[in-house]
């Protein structure tokens, strides 16, 4: 077991980021997916992640919602550990009772959606308020009403996901996120599985999302114009580690590392 | 004598029977719907004794025959002291069978609910217990229910075994009838249609608009 005792209780100081990633370790039996990865996003801030396939940009949205343990180092939230958590002085493997009160200020949307498909829209967003915060129905089915406005899709609160497209399955799957009130949103790659022409819908809501609320987000997206439209940051990943960082204008335009250049390119072949 | 008058004398028995095996029917699927969803959950279980107890469960009464295991429960456990009556006997036995049965289709329609759909519940912060009830359980009985329409029908089947630790089902009354008349077309075809409308009149329908409430609570139908 790796030694722990140099890491934080928790972050204090002036500057707590929101999200760190302290010498985070993933990896799947021999194979290392992400070896010694630090970054952090600061409250409020728009990360964009992006990189070829296989990069490891899934994962680290995936160990940030602890879908996935990590191998080594730790992740901290607003200050405090979300993978470990404090005993005796020094930090263990966070236990399941503390995972569950420690992601809740995160969430997360799929690519797939993953609505629930047998509860209608308003039902996907009121089941994490009433049955996880323990919100009253009539608290909860007020929250959901406005996220679903927000997102455009309150005419279609009735319906199942069956009945509805892709994009408004995506909208749906952002505001049920939205209604467990997180302080940072993760967005794996949520218009991939999109028609071309509804694409834009799902991006008009994170855009909105961007300019009006505060929130923490960390995306991975292969649309290029739409990260440098909304992002503060851009960290392009290769081979499990963060290769180059920059703000978009930068990075884009003036990319510093051969890898980030051949990668940029590639994709602009592609368009 | 015709068929007729031979229904007009006999019909009340054949009434009595139909009644006695609706009866075991109706106990051993409560108890077999029970068992099975008890031991398919502990099929998923990451306590192992949890766990082997269901595999035993399953394995055990899989594994052997219906009518031993009828036999043994009547038969064999007076000698270890506990008698029951023949008819709890034999809903007993069925129940436990077809849940063994049963705990299979549970265990599989479980595994068969998409990954996303415990991720979605997980990154909503559900505790592992609500996301079983609440997400898992509810896609996955819409997954199972048309492999139940077979197994509920193969249990009413099973029910006929009954006959032979004496509890009087249709099947036992048949075998009586047909001893003191001889009439063995028409005591037991009568209990083979029996058997038939029940199965496809009642059952079959009965499943059919359980599927098709199930589609439209899943926003298909
Ligand atoms: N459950 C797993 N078991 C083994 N290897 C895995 C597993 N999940 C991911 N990997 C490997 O980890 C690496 C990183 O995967 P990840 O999904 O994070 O990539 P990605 O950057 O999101 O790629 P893509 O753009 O294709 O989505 C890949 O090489 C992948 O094969
Ligand atoms: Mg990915």
């Amino acid at each position: 077991m790796q030694d722990l005792s140099s890491y934080p209780l928790e972050l204090t100081g002036p500057d707590v980021p929101m999200v760190r990633f302290m010498n985070v370790r993933k990896t799947y039996g021999d194979f290392v997916v992400l070896d010694d990865l630090n970054l952090d996003v600061a409250a409020g801030e728009m990360v964009t992640v992006i990189g070829p396939s296989g990069s490891g940009k899934t994962t680290v949205l995936r160990m940030l919602m602890t879908l996935e343990t990590i191998n080594g180092g730790v992740i901290y939230v607003d200050g405090k550990p979300l993978t470990h958590m404090p005993k005796n002085g020094v930090l263990v493997p966070a236990d399941a009772k503390y995972l569950r009160k420690a992601r809740s200020s995160i969430g997360m949307c799929f690519q797939h959606f993953n609505l629930f498909p047998h509860m209608t829209a308003l039902e996907n967003c009121m089941e994490g308020p009433v049955q996880v915060l323990g919100l009253s129905k009539k608290e909860a089915r007020e929250r959901a009403e406005e996220l679903l406005s927000m997102v455009g899709m309150i005419e279609k609160k009735d319906q199942h996901p069956a009945r509805l497209s892709g994009g408004q399955q995506q909208r749906v799957a952002i505001a049920r996120a939205l209604a467990m009130r997180p302080k940072v949103m993760l967005f794996d790659e949520v218009t991939s599985a999109l028609d071309p022409e509804v694409i834009g819908e799902v991006t008009n809501v994170i855009k909105d999302l961007v300019t009006k609320h505060n929130l923490t987000m960390l995306m991975v997206t292969h649309q290029m114009g739409f990260a440098r439209d909304i992002s503060d940051r851009i960290c392009f990943f290769f081979g499990g580690k963060i290769e180059e960082q920059n703000t978009p204008e930068e990075l884009f335009t003036n990319p510093q590392k051969e890898r980030t250049q051949q990668f940029l390119s590639a994709v602009k072949a592609a368009d | 004598m015709t068929y007729i008058s031979f229904l007009s004398e006999y019909g009340g028995r054949f009434l009595d029977g139909a009644l006695v095996t609706a009866e075991q029917f109706v106990c051993s699927l409560a108890l077999a719907v029970f068992l099975a969803h008890l031991a398919g959950l502990l099929l998923l279980s990451r306590t192992m004794v949890l766990k082997a107890i269901a595999v035993v469960y399953v394995e055990f009464f899989r594994g052997t025959s219906l009518l031993v295991q009828l036999f043994w429960l009547f038969y064999v456990l007076p000698l270890f002291g506990v008698t029951l009556d023949p008819f709890l006997t034999g809903f007993l036995a069925v129940g436990l069978n077809t849940g063994a049965y049963g705990a299979q289709l549970v265990h599989g329609a479980i595994k068969s609910v998409p990954r996303g759909q415990w991720e979605a519940a997980y990154a909503l912060s559900m505790s592992s217990s609500k996301r079983m009830l609440r997400i898992i359980i509810p896609q996955a009985f819409v997954i199972m229910l048309p492999a139940w329409g077979n197994l509920v029908i193969e249990l009413l089947k099973s029910t006929a075994l009954v006959a032979l630790i004496a509890v009087p089902d249709l099947m036992f009354e048949a075998k009586q009838m047909n001893s003191s008349t001889y009439l063995s077309t028409w005591t037991f075809g009568t209990a083979l249609i029996i058997y038939y409308v029940f199965a496809r009149f009642l059952i079959t329908p009965t499943m059919r608009s359980l599927e098709r409430i199930m589609a439209r609570r899943m926003g298909r139908a």
